[in-house]
């Protein structure tokens, strides 16, 4: 019963979703304000069904109903209560019911919060939320029903993947769509604008805290599904280029980019084709992301779903979609007037360059991407395309882009000059001169990229606080004053230099795990020692257990340090009951100079000895420090003080506009 | 450049990516991978079922000719959803169904079973203890092998088989397979 009552409010949620998709486009064409008026209550109406039929396929999953085919694939019933949840959204059907959950949470939030916008861009975003929402109802009503029933029912589930029954991936796939869905915000905002034909400086600020919280959650979503791809597949490698990686990777690239150059339509009224191409850009890329894992055009480990029926489903949608926004983008786009002029030496000058880079960059993870795609559709073969493509395209892009980061906000708008900033960051310079020769000191020139990238670290980190402390006049004027200056800067300015600080601490943790990792595989007995790094490893044995639904073993190790005992490591070898699949589980001892990371794999012999293999990754901790503080970083811009008291007003109402007869 | 043209060249790079979609998907047809898929049928020799006095099943008795191996069980609901299309199966003619009568606890039910529904196999082998069966890899049953006249496995399907899935996915694997003997 409660599987009818979810497909039923689907059914329903999708009719709904029509109303909302025409009648409030139609009222803001024709400025009814009635007819606009109806994209509220529509958009409320929406969430409220899509939020029954979610929970109805949690209840089912909870209560492991088995003549749900979906809970049989999915789920069993030895399985703990927060997977047997998490398997809600770890399968095909449940994820998109997910995805569309979240796209009408986001349109209900700006029902609710959106009272400062002009009733007809708001019509106008609700309806185009409301047609994306279309396109993946039917999808599912059509292709990928969550709630379909099996006859006869099977006594129990085959269980879910269990890669995937791990706290950090419960929560991975829900951040990750926030962040997905999240940019269909700043979409939706930006084929408004071009329907209106108008983007101003009061548009980029609507558009604005969309975007910031979207990019928060899908940075926060990939930081933490790369520590579960650290800490959970056991290799000790923290990204590795997998399609599903990169798709993930593309949007956040876009996504960069636009909350950049967004802050120059903000500010100085131009670039704005480019912005509005951006926002399209951005969410195309996250469609392309569902695309890329769902169809099996292109396969990796964690694809979840591969059937042609629903590949072509969704290639149709994407063309409708983007292929749609871009015509309108190509019809409507060069009607949009920029008014701010700029040098190329000037605050734009650089976040355009940050853009440029941005943009390269993700082009060239989309090609890396496709390219076994786009090779093998003439006929050319299957190859793949591994980490030595990304890495020899994307750090030569990185590198100058990073060194323009810490000059970049020493810049004015309009127009500015070059050797003043650079003047101001001697001391910066300095310091990164001397960390490249004490790393150089202390590592020899092996690999002499991982010295190029630890002192671009040191330059970002301390130009971003170089900037901070001119800002505030320290030094400069009574430490007093400096004080005060400091409690009056505004919180967007806050998130940019604490943003700017974690990247320099990522590209620490990056440099460092990246260019003096050690890693050492071997057959150990117990009582056997191996040196990694500079610590001991001893294996003191392992012994097999039970868990509440496999089986392992379970190897322990003590490591120390000049003799001294620093920790006790245990990593496990898991084996499912249902799907007999082995998982493991890192031992991992985590410290600021870097990880001690030990993994236990198969048996050798029978005299308790075990492959093993031992790893110490420098600095991989500061990542995801890193990460963790992009992303506060994003949540303090969010709630700057222009956010909270409204976008200003436009010259003109939009309202009174009958259609977009203006542009 | 033209302004329009570089407002208009962010479609033309999109649908050109979108023609390669297009032909993508038509050359990735996914079937479910079987670890026995093209190599020869593992060795078992299965006593016969209670009630018929042949000689059981064996590996050996899989060469000459392309045949099924059907996995069922007296216990198996979808086995006896599947059943009535092996007899139509049996009653064309068109390729010999040999069946595993998997899992019985009681050496009776499987002939009883048998004898209710019609027989549609030409060699049954009791599979009491599942030796042939995970000699196969059954996951569960009805399990349906194609194997051909040299015994080498060509196609797994997992589940009841039925006309549509006979018609789509079945037969083609059936007209692949070459008369043993010919070139």
């Amino acid at each position: 019963m409660t599987a009818e009552i979810g497909h039923f409010a689907l059914v329903l949620a999708l009719f709904v979703a029509v109303a909302q998709a025409s009648l409030p486009l139609i009222g803001a064409h024709r400025g009814d304000p009635g007819w606009m008026a109806l994209a509220k209550p529509t958009a409320i109406l929406q969430f409220a069904l899509v939020a029954v039929a979610f929970a109805c396929l949690t209840h089912v999953f909870v209560t492991s109903d088995f003549s749900v085919v979906n809970v049989v694939s999915n789920s069993h019933t030895d399985k703990p209560l927060l997977y047997k949840i998490s398997g809600v959204w770890g399968n095909h059907e449940g994820s998109l019911l997910l995805w569309v959950l979240i796209l009408a949470i986001f349109g209900a939030a700006v029902a609710v919060f959106g009272a400062n916008l002009p009733p007809a861009l708001k019509a106008r975003v609700l309806s185009i939320q409301a047609m994306i929402a279309v396109g993946f109802y039917l999808f599912m009503l059509l292709t990928s029903n969550p709630f379909d029933r099996i006859f006869p029912p099977p006594l129990n589930g085959r269980g879910l993947n269990p890669l995937l029954q791990d706290p950090g991936l419960a929560i991975h796939p829900p951040m990750l769509y926030l962040g997905y869905v999240g940019f269909s915000m700043a979409f939706s905002f930006a084929i408004a604008a071009l329907i209106e034909g108008r983007v101003d400086a009061a548009w980029a600020r609507w558009v604005r805290p969309w975007t910031l919280a979207a990019w928060c959650f899908l940075t926060g979503g990939i930081a933490l599904g790369s520590w579960w791809a650290y800490y959970e597949l056991g290799w000790g490698g923290w990204w590795f280029w997998d399609p599903v990686e990169n798709a993930s990777f593309m949007p956040w690239l876009a996504g960069t980019a636009l909350l950049h150059s967004s802050t120059v339509v903000e500010k100085r009224d131009t670039l704005k084709g480019w912005t509005i191409l951006l926002a399209i850009i951005t969410f195309s890329l996250s469609l392309l992301g569902t695309f890329l894992v769902r169809s099996g055009v292109l396969t990796s480990v964690h694809a979840f779903a591969t059937d042609p029926t629903r590949g072509v489903f969704i290639l149709a949608l994407l063309v409708i979609v983007i292929g749609g926004s871009l015509a309108l983008f190509a019809w409507r786009g060069p009607k949009l007037v920029s008014t701010g002029l700029f040098q190329p030496v000037s605050r734009e000058g650089g976040l355009l360059f940050n853009n440029l880079v941005m943009a390269t960059a993700c082009a060239a993870v989309l090609l890396g991407t496709l390219y076994p795609l786009l090779l093998d559709a003439p006929g050319g073969g299957k190859v793949s395309v591994g980490p030595p493509f990304f890495n020899t395209v994307l750090i030569p892009l990185m590198i100058p882009m990073i060194a323009a980061m810490a000059v970049g906000p020493f810049l004015s708008w309009k127009r500015s000059d070059l050797m003043p900033a650079l003047r101001r960051l001697r001391i910066a310079l300095v310091l990164t001169i001397v960390a490249a020769i004490v790393t150089y000191a202390v590592h020899g020139d092996e690999p002499v990229l991982g010295v190029v990238a630890l002192a671009m670290a040191v330059w970002l980190g301390t130009g971003v606080l170089t900037e901070l402390a001119e800002r505030i006049r320290l030094f400069r004027s009574p430490l007093s004053e400096s004080f005060r200056r400091l409690g009056r800067l505004p919180r967007a300015s806050w998130g940019m230099t604490i943003g700017h600080l974690g990247l320099a601490i990522t590209i620490a943790g990056m440099a460092g795990a990246g260019a003096w990792k050690v890693e050492s595989i071997q057959v150990m007995k117990p009582g056997d020692k191996v040196t990694v790094g500079g610590y001991e490893y001893r294996f003191t044995g392992a012994k097999a257990g039970k868990g509440p639904n496999y089986k392992f073993v379970g190897g322990q190790f003590t490591v120390s340090r000049h003799g001294r005992e620093i920790t006790k490591l245990t990593s496990e070898k898991r084996v499912y009951n249902v799907s007999q699949q082995p998982t493991t589980e890192a031992g991992i001892h985590t410290t600021w100079r870097g990880d001690l990371y030990a993994v236990i794999g198969d048996a050798e012999g029978s005299g308790g000895a075990f492959v093993t293999r031992l790893y110490f990754n420098p600095l991989v901790v500061w990542i995801w420090a890193g990460t963790l503080i992009m992303v506060f970083a994003g949540a303090l811009s969010l709630t700057d003080r222009r956010h909270r008291v409204g976008a200003p007003h436009r010259k003109s109402s939009a309202v009174s506009l009958p259609g977009a007869q203006e542009a | 450049m033209n302004k329009r043209l570089m407002f208009t060249l962010p479609l033309m790079v999109f649908l050109i990516l979108a023609g390669y979609f297009a032909v993508g998907l038509t050359k990735d047809p996914k079937k479910l991978p079987n670890m026995l898929k093209g190599k020869p049928v593992p060795d078992f020799a299965l006593k016969p079922i209670k009630g018929r006095d042949d000689k059981g099943f064996a590996s050996t008795d899989l060469k000459g000719e392309t045949s099924l191996v059907n996995i069922f069980g007296s216990w198996c609901v979808a086995c006896q959803i599947e059943h009535p299309f092996l007899m139509k199966l049996k009653a064309e003619g068109a390729v010999p169904i040999h069946g595993i009568d998997w899992r019985e606890e009681d050496p009776d039910a499987g002939p009883d079973w048998l004898n209710k529904h019609g027989d549609p196999y030409a060699l049954v082998g009791d599979d009491p203890r599942s030796k042939a069966a995970i000699a196969f890899g059954v996951t569960g049953a009805p399990e349906t092998f194609v194997v051909d006249g040299d015994g080498v496995v060509r196609f797994k399907y997992v589940g009841p088989l039925n006309a549509d899935i006979w018609r789509d996915v079945i037969e083609p694997v059936l007209r692949q397979i070459k008369p043993p003997g010919a070139s």
